[in-house]
């Protein structure tokens, strides 16, 4: 066993202080997330309120210990989802090849020509504003970029001597590609699928922040945010605390995520 | 060279068609249409009805699409439901505006994020190059509206004040007052893009330093200036040209939530606006010209790299 | 009169790469001297450390290695102890360096003329318009013949090997008095290699500069040293005058990489030296070959042989040294054993395709290209013709083997007959019962086999595809392993773990696993090492045998192919021009191209060879064949119009031999008796 990567090490690290708070926010937190003190209001750090406190005097530790909830749920679940859509269609237009990869990957251009953001937004336009309908938009946003990573590895794969010999002494297609192919394509993907959870947090934070994502009152970073930004000159505690979270989480899956690009020798 | 242009042009062509597919699908196949979207859910059916026939509506899809893409085309970009202008006049003038703000943080990201990148590959490993990288790590990690937040903060609150905490002014009133509008968003932007640029030439430069053909100029007693400006340095740039136009989409993506932060009135805020305002015909033009305008950034830069490396030059 | 020094002083180096595990040291020991003007062979396999021994020379290693130990004395200076400042004005001037694949050794956005000219301009600060004379210069030097316009073009643009003459010129331009030339011809096709190791010879005629010309391949070394040195596992084994070590090899790794190399007479070599080369984190006590030596006696264990000197300009490492000398070279019972075997089992059976397994029917292959429309329209690139009207037999038990240099068309041949690929014309007739009783074995080991899977897996798939259950595969995956005589244990080991010879032989027991009538050989040992290479052709000579089954050997090596093949076809561009018996195609009549071919072979005999015959010019592109006969753009003995107008007719030479040209056969065989003699 090689020692840890400083990258890996503290990615690491902080990936799972995150996800021990999200399974444990409900005992760690001192205050219900709602529970609103009306006379502590915009409060700075002190001792009843380890942060402080929000513009309706709601404990900003304890929403902000519960924020990691919605922000690791989107960003895996949309992360899965991209997974789920881009996966398959890369391994086939890798290794079909021919006309149908041209098409899907036209198609597939054709989807990275929006920025994410706004793709989501056409998504979210059409669905209307929820978490459940950010999950959706950013998962669909990530499919293409997914594809067009799996099947550049899939492509490289084609032509190696175990695939040909796999399919001279004839294999199934669905064999060839599952068994054969994938296995090798798992490293990049996983690579893949840790930085990107870190840019879908940042997409749905930024969804949320926009009024479209979470909705209120829920404890959410991106929501906390666009509700601290009218008060900010008063107190700027609501935007610190989780705008820290937030930019921690997210370095933490670029960190982890690079880390293991190192490890696993993947492009 | 031509020919290779020509070539790209044509599945440019194609690529911006699917585009128009895929804003038209998004807007019209998802559940929901756009009389729907417009009357919201609870209007009555006859009314939904009627304004699907005016707005032709119940036509097949195909139809809608072929004749939506023809008026586009022919530069009839409807009218704004929410604005009650027409929506190429408002595209024209927001577009403009982004501009400004997009054009000074690329010119920025470019002088200093190459020159930033080369030089943390040249010292691979040692301090400097560990504080880059580190700067980096922040820079792609927080979000646009936390550092665009955190810079009204410290430059722009009640006590400081040395800029303004958001709108924009013409350019006619005064160029001062138009700069300083654009400073913190301008700012904002920059952050992020210059953290990617940076990492991309960090990496391409090092990939590059250890190809077969920087160690044959090293054996030909080559000097270490010598061998970085006249060997590594061109073919290194060349994905960084790449990447430069991808990041136009994070600039795009980033643009809606900065103007949003400065109320910064360019195009990001007039998407906001659409979907908030559930306005059709704004709404799908905006993707459309967006999407347009990142596709020719990237033809723009494959065009660049042609023009720059020989191998495809020819091809 | 003392001589004159050496120009080139290596004295005890050792070198290590710093590793997890601790140092490396990839060479150990190594002392040797390169007089002026002299060209200095170095052979050894992959691993032996030849190639850091050309960087530590110019002080280019890696930032982990280290020299631990050692001197080189190079015009007076120990390059060990110079400056970075001073090893500059070295490098380029008085040391330079080509190395293997010239693609990737050039900048590919910078032209040709201009990265030689820089060379000038670095240590002379020529003008830049007197440097770019001189490049042009330097190219003509080379032997390229519009060397204005080379000059102006980009690496992509050239041949590879015109981008070896162009790194070769770069080398020369500062006017060193050593040149270190590391594997300069590999991956380059035998006739383009024949005519860069004329260039070489040339050189050293013209140039006087010394040559340090590492390789692998003794046949190549043996053509342009004029003494050798033998590097084994990161020591210097043997040094002697090359016409001596050919003719009286000392040390036993040297006697034995000569008995594996295959002579193109198809009799001799082929001798594998059993075990393998040892990790260098795992090295034996004692002598380091000793764990494979047939004449290893239990003090060569006690301690590391001193290089000594064994006759006059002879050294050599080995303190059995008076016993090998006085044993005759395949003599010892070891050898005859492993030698008569190898010949037996390669023994060329059956002749004739009268049950023919496999046909080959007028079969076409194009790819790509533009759709017929656009062609129709004039606009669109024509389609490359890899493989076109190509028809032979292949019978039930035997060996047929395809020869023809790289883009010949003979790989797409091999993918057409296990059906990876369909033909564009034509038919391909496989009378076995099953289309999976036709498998393959490819040519890299390092993508042969599946890096996630362990090898028992990767032997028991094909058994599930066969029908076999569980208790069944464990018996006959270890059955396969010791087909290909590997131990039962390897079934938990990856890939990464297995040596490039092992993982082959992996490759093999998979395609075996099959139970195949036919296999098509791709190029099976081209890319492993001549021991190593040596006992794979034996193994799969052995199973034919023992399993009965045709095969299909695709190889550039003709030597190889004379040693295995019965029958052979020879290809150029797409087309076969020359079929039959090998001892036919390999002596007159021949075509002129198969004559060509056989002449640019390199052999481990310094010296003795008549007039050899090469080719101008480079292979046409495959998407612009000439008409006619494809070859006449390059023919020696084109007779005239009718090759540039009219594709040759197959003439019958034998029963069983058929030439594609318009040369009569009589003269062609006329014409090859002239000029042999």
């Amino acid at each position: 066993m090689t020692s840890l990567s400083p990258a890996l090490g503290v990615g690491g690290a902080i990936l799972a202080l995150v996800l021990a708070i999200t399974v444990a926010a409900p005992w760690i937190a001192p205050y219900p997330t709602t529970e609103q003190h009306m006379l502590d209001r915009l409060q700075p750090p002190g001792a009843r309120f380890l942060l402080g406190t929000d513009q309706y005097g709601r404990d900003l530790l304890s929403r902000t210990l519960f924020g990691a909830r919605p922000a690791l749920g989107l960003g895996l679940g949309a992360v899965a989802l991209g997974l789920a859509l881009g996966v398959p269609l890369g391994l086939t237009a890798g290794y079909v090849g021919g006309r149908f990869d041209d098409l899907i990957m036209r198609v597939v251009d054709a989807m990275l020509a929006f920025p994410s953001l706004l793709l989501a937004l056409l998504i979210i336009t059409a669905l209307g504003a929820s978490t459940g309908h950010a999950l959706l938009a950013i998962g669909v946003a990530n499919g293409p970029g997914v594809a067009r990573i799996v099947r550049s590895a899939t492509l490289a794969l084609r032509e190696a001597e175990f695939v040909l010999a796999a399919r001279v002494r004839g294999e199934r297609h669905l064999y060839v590609m599952f068994g054969e192919i994938f296995p090798n394509v798992m490293a990049p993907v996983i690579v893949e699928a840790t930085l990107r959870v870190g840019f879908a947090i940042l997409a749905g934070a930024s969804l949320s922040f926009l009024g479209l994502g979470v909705q209120p009152p829920a404890a959410d970073w991106g929501l906390m945010i666009r509700e601290a930004r009218q008060y900010v000159f008063l107190s700027p505690w609501p935007l610190l605390a989780p705008g820290t979270a937030l930019a921690l989480t997210i370095v933490a899956f670029n960190l982890f995520g690079d880390g293991l690009r190192d490890r696993l020798g993947a492009t | 060279m031509a020919r290779y242009a020509l070539r790209r042009l044509a599945s440019i062509a194609l690529i911006l068609l699917l585009v128009s597919a895929i804003v038209f699908t998004a807007i019209h196949v998802l559940p929901g249409n756009a009389a729907t979207l417009i009357l919201g859910e609870y209007a009555t059916p006859e009314a939904l009805r009627t304004l699907e026939r005016d707005m032709g509506l119940d036509r097949p899809l195909v139809v809608q699409y072929a004749s939506w893409i023809g008026s586009v085309v022919t530069g009839d970009w409807g009218v704004s439901l929410a604005m009650k202008q027409p929506v190429a006049t408002i595209v024209g003038y927001r577009l403009r505006n982004s501009a400004f703000l997009a054009v000074t943080a690329l010119i920025v990201v470019v002088a200093v994020g190459i020159p930033l990148g080369t030089v943390a590959a040249l010292r691979r490993g040692r301090p400097l190059d560990l504080a880059i990288v580190t700067a980096t790590y922040v820079g792609i990690s927080i979000p646009e509206f936390v550092t665009g937040l955190a810079l009204l903060l410290v430059l722009a609150g009640p006590s400081v004040g040395l800029f303004p905490t958001s709108g924009y002014v013409e350019l006619t009133s005064g160029v001062t007052a138009w700069a300083r509008h654009l400073v913190l968003p301008a700012t904002t932007l920059t952050i992020v893009l210059l953290a990617h640029v940076v990492r991309q030439t960090r990496s391409g430069v090092a990939d590059v330093l250890a190809a077969p053909y920087i160690r044959t100029a090293r054996l030909k007693g080559a000097s270490p200036r010598r061998i970085v400006l006249r060997h590594a340095l061109r073919n290194a740039l060349l994905p960084t040209i790449t990447v430069l136009a991808l990041d136009l989409g994070y600039l795009m993506g980033g643009i809606v939530v900065v103007e949003e932060v400065f109320a910064y009135p360019g195009m990001g805020r007039l998407i906001i606006y659409a979907v908030q305002n559930r306005d059709v015909p704004l709404l799908q033009m905006c993707a459309l010209v967006v999407a347009s305008v990142y596709v020719l950034a990237n033809l723009a830069a494959d065009l660049a790299y042609a023009w720059l490396d020989p191998r495809i030059r020819y091809s | 009169m003392t001589p004159p020094p050496p120009l080139l002083d290596i004295r005890a180096l050792t070198v290590h790469f710093d590793t997890k595990d601790g140092p490396l040291r990839v060479l150990r020991d190594v002392s040797l001297q390169l007089a002026v003007g002299e060209t200095f062979g170095l052979a050894g396999e992959s691993g032996s450390g030849k190639t850091t021994l050309g960087y530590t020379i110019l002080q280019a290693l890696g930032p982990t290695a280290r020299i631990e130990s050692g001197a080189i004395l190079f015009e007076g200076r120990d390059l060990v102890a110079v400056g970075e400042e001073e090893l500059r004005r070295i490098r380029g001037r008085r040391i330079a360096m080509v190395y293997q694949d010239p693609r990737s050794a050039l900048n590919p956005t910078m032209r040709v003329g201009a990265q030689i000219a820089e060379v000038l301009e670095i240590h002379e600060r020529t003008p830049a318009a007197a440097a770019m004379r001189r490049a042009q210069e330097l190219l003509e030097l080379v032997n390229i013949a519009d060397p204005t316009s080379v000059a102006r073009r980009y690496p992509h643009e050239l041949s590879g090997g015109m981008q070896q003459r162009a790194v070769i010129a770069m080398a020369l331009a500062g006017g060193p008095s050593l040149l270190i030339l590391d594997e300069p011809t590999t991956g380059l096709d035998v006739t383009t290699q024949a005519r860069i190791l004329d260039l070489v010879g040339d050189l050293k005629r013209r140039v006087g500069a010394a040559i340090l010309y590492i390789s692998h391949d003794l046949a190549v070394i043996a053509q342009v040293a004029d003494r050798v040195g033998v590097l084994y596992a990161g020591e210097l084994v043997e040094v002697a005058p090359t016409a001596d070590l050919f003719a009286r090899p000392v040390h036993p790794y040297t006697r034995g990489l000569l008995d594996a190399l295959p002579h193109l007479d198809g009799v001799h070599g082929l001798a594998p030296i059993r075990g393998r080369i040892p990790r260098l984190t795992a090295l034996p006590p004692g002598c380091v070959f000793a764990p494979r030596c047939d004449f290893a006696a239990p003090e060569c264990t006690a301690a590391t042989p001193a290089l000594e000197e064994v006759a006059p300009g002879r050294r050599a490492r080995c303190i059995r040294w008076p016993t090998v000398i006085a044993t005759p070279r395949g003599s010892t019972a070891e050898v005859i054993e492993r030698g008569t075997i190898a010949r037996e089992t390669v023994a060329r059976e059956t002749l004739g395709p009268d049950a023919a397994l496999l046909s080959f029917e007028h079969v076409t292959k194009h790819f790509g290209g533009a759709g017929a429309m656009a062609r129709r329209l004039g606009v669109g690139a024509p389609p490359v013709r890899a493989v076109d009207d190509v028809s032979f037999d292949v019978a039930a038990d035997e060996i047929f083997a395809l020869v023809g240099e790289s883009g010949c068309g003979k790989t797409t041949l091999g993918r057409l007959a296990v059906r990876l690929l369909r033909p564009t014309a034509g038919h391909i007739v496989f009378s076995a019962p099953r289309p999976t009783d036709a498998q393959i074995v490819f040519q890299h080991p390092d993508s042969s086999l599946n890096p996630m899977k362990r090898i028992g897996p990767s032997l028991a798939r094909p058994l599930v595809l066969r029908g076999l259950r569980r208790p069944e595969r464990g018996r006959r995956v270890r059955e396969l392993l010791e087909a290909v005589r590997l131990d039962p244990d390897y079934r938990g080991r990856r890939p990464a773990e297995l040596s490039g010879g092992e993982k082959q032989r992996v490759a093999i027991a998979r395609a075996l696993a099959m139970a195949p009538r036919f296999v098509v050989l791709d190029e099976p040992v081209s890319a492993l090492d001549v021991s190593t290479q040596a006992s794979i052709i034996r193994l799969l000579a052995d199973l034919r045998r023992t399993r009965g089954a045709s095969y299909l050997l695709i190889s550039h090596d003709l030597s190889l192919v004379r040693h295995v093949a019965a029958r052979v076809g020879v290809m150029y561009l797409g087309r076969l021009v020359e079929i039959g018996a090998v001892d036919e195609v390999f002596r007159a009549p021949s075509h002129p191209y198969t004559h060509a071919l056989l002449s640019a072979v390199p052999r481990p005999d310094p010296g003795g060879r008549g007039q050899p015959i090469r080719l101008e010019g480079t292979v046409p592109s495959a998407q612009h064949p000439p008409p006619g006969c494809r070859f006449h753009t390059r023919c020696p003995q084109k007779i005239g119009r009718i090759c540039e107008e009219i594709e040759p007719p197959w003439e019958r030479a034998s029963a069983t031999h058929r030439i594609a040209c318009h040369i009569p056969i009589a003269e062609l065989s006329r014409g090859a008796e002239e000029r042999r003699t």
